[in-house]
């Protein structure tokens, strides 16, 4: 059963991502919780791996081996999000979201992404 | 792993995953991101996923915490750190509520998975002495889904190409800086004169025991990204011009290989990415050889982000 616990807690991570997402305005931490809602779901992933074990094989080869690839894709999308926000950063000389923020716009919906 | 050493593994990584959420100071955010993602490895050795683990640590926590921190500290001048981080009450009842229940489904559904689970794993014991190799994983990144692979390698590099485009027009062809202004007898330049020639070996160690051991060509460009990395940041290498032909060449290199090899296969055995009977090793070997540079420059430059000091000539 110890397979499942991490399950459960991969669902956890993926719930404190998404909080993390909503509330805070400032992208690189958004980028950080997109990245915490990413480790959970290969962490579910993994688990269902490690279900599929048999014929002296730990886990599932084929998912884990997506997995590797999800890694590496994870990490090209964030190197893009990163380079879009230092480039916003330069161009606007701020980066927040919140519309609240920026003291030209008057709708107070505080939509931030 | 078992019983409380699971469970106390489970709480750091929820606490640290809580901790990173909550932290207001971007910098310690991205400081738990990183001991996040190596307690993460333990997971997925508790898993028996040891690929997966030595990727997460080499990417997953290494070079993504690296690419936060450069970017913290970019962003750091402009006031960053002070732009209020909290919304409203309701947004923030609203977003419990809607995390709690999102949990509370994937909990439902990790519940109801099927029992005896469905699993690939004859097939791919049926099948791996066909490849040449005996690491399992390999087999399935390089030759039952090799297709993957060399979507993922093309990704890298779609990656990088918009990485690229964030560069203003003044510095367009130049080099991307990421070099500290660090002393030239200090620390980091000391280091990065003795780590590289290990690293090296022990990058193209990972390449050739990931045939039939946990490791290969990802983890391995990793490491010698970083080694790269290391000496570019402390100045005793300048990184590349994003214009230079002799870069692109390197960078597409990899994957052309893979694709001929590819195009080979479906001359010689009737499918796209099909190897010939008893070839499967030789080729194999040939595009992780081929493939470790092209990722290594890749990812290194991923890092490294786009030029931005016009006044710099190449």
């Amino acid at each position: 059963m110890n397979e499942m616990w991490l399950g459960y807690c991969a669902a956890g991570l993926i719930g404190i991502g998404l909080y993390g997402l909503i509330v805070n305005p400032q992208p690189l931490h958004k980028i950080l919780a997109f990245n915490i809602i990413g480790t959970g779901v290969f962490l579910v992933c993994a688990v269902v791996a490690r279900r599929g074990a048999a014929l002296g094989m730990g886990g599932d080869p084929i998912p884990q081996a997506l997995l590797i690839t999800a890694i590496v894709v994870a990490f090209a999308a964030s190197a893009v999000a990163v380079a879009l926000l230092v480039r916003l950063f330069e161009v606007e000389g701020r980066t927040t979201l919140d519309e609240e923020d920026a003291s030209t716009r008057t709708d107070r919906d505080g939509r931030g992404a | 792993m078992s019983g409380a050493p699971t469970l106390a593994l489970i709480a750091l990584i929820l606490g640290l995953a809580l901790w990173i959420v909550l932290a207001r100071e971007t910098f310690a955010a991205v400081a738990g991101f990183i001991a996040y993602g190596l307690l993460l490895t333990l997971a997925w050795v508790g898993l028996s996923a040891v690929d997966v683990a030595m990727t997460e640590a080499a990417i997953g926590a290494g070079l993504t915490g690296a690419l936060l921190i450069g970017a913290a500290s970019r962003l750091r001048g402009g006031g960053y750190a002070e732009v209020r981080t909290r919304r409203g009450l309701a947004v923030r009842v609203l977003a419990i509520a809607a995390s709690v229940s999102v949990t509370a489904v994937l909990v439902a559904c990790l519940g109801m998975l099927p029992e005896p689970s469905p699993t690939l794993v004859p097939l791919v014991a049926d099948n791996l002495a066909a490849t040449g190799v005996g690491n399992p994983i390999t087999a399935v990144l390089l030759a039952f889904r090799a297709m993957d692979t060399l979507l993922e390698a093309i990704v890298l590099l779609f990656a990088l190409i918009a990485v690229w485009s964030l560069t203003p027009d003044a510095a367009w062809g130049q080099r991307p800086d990421i070099s500290h202004d660090a002393h030239p007898q200090g620390v980091l330049a000391y280091v990065a004169r003795v780590l590289p020639p290990i690293g090296i070996v022990i990058a193209v160690y990972i390449l050739w025991v990931g045939a039939d051991a946990p490791g290969g060509k990802f983890q391995g460009a990793t490491i010698l990204a970083s080694m790269w990395l290391l000496v570019m940041m402390a100045g005793l290498a300048r990184a590349p011009p994003v214009g230079s032909a002799a870069l692109r060449a390197w960078l597409v290199a990899g994957p052309l290989v893979f694709v001929a090899i590819g195009l080979y296969g479906a001359w010689e055995a009737d499918a796209f990415l099909a190897y010939p009977d008893g070839f499967a090793k030789p080729l194999i070997v040939v595009i992780e050889i081929a493939l470790m540079p092209s990722l290594a420059v890749t990812l290194a430059l991923l890092l490294a982000g786009a030029p931005r000091n016009a006044e710099a000539v190449p």
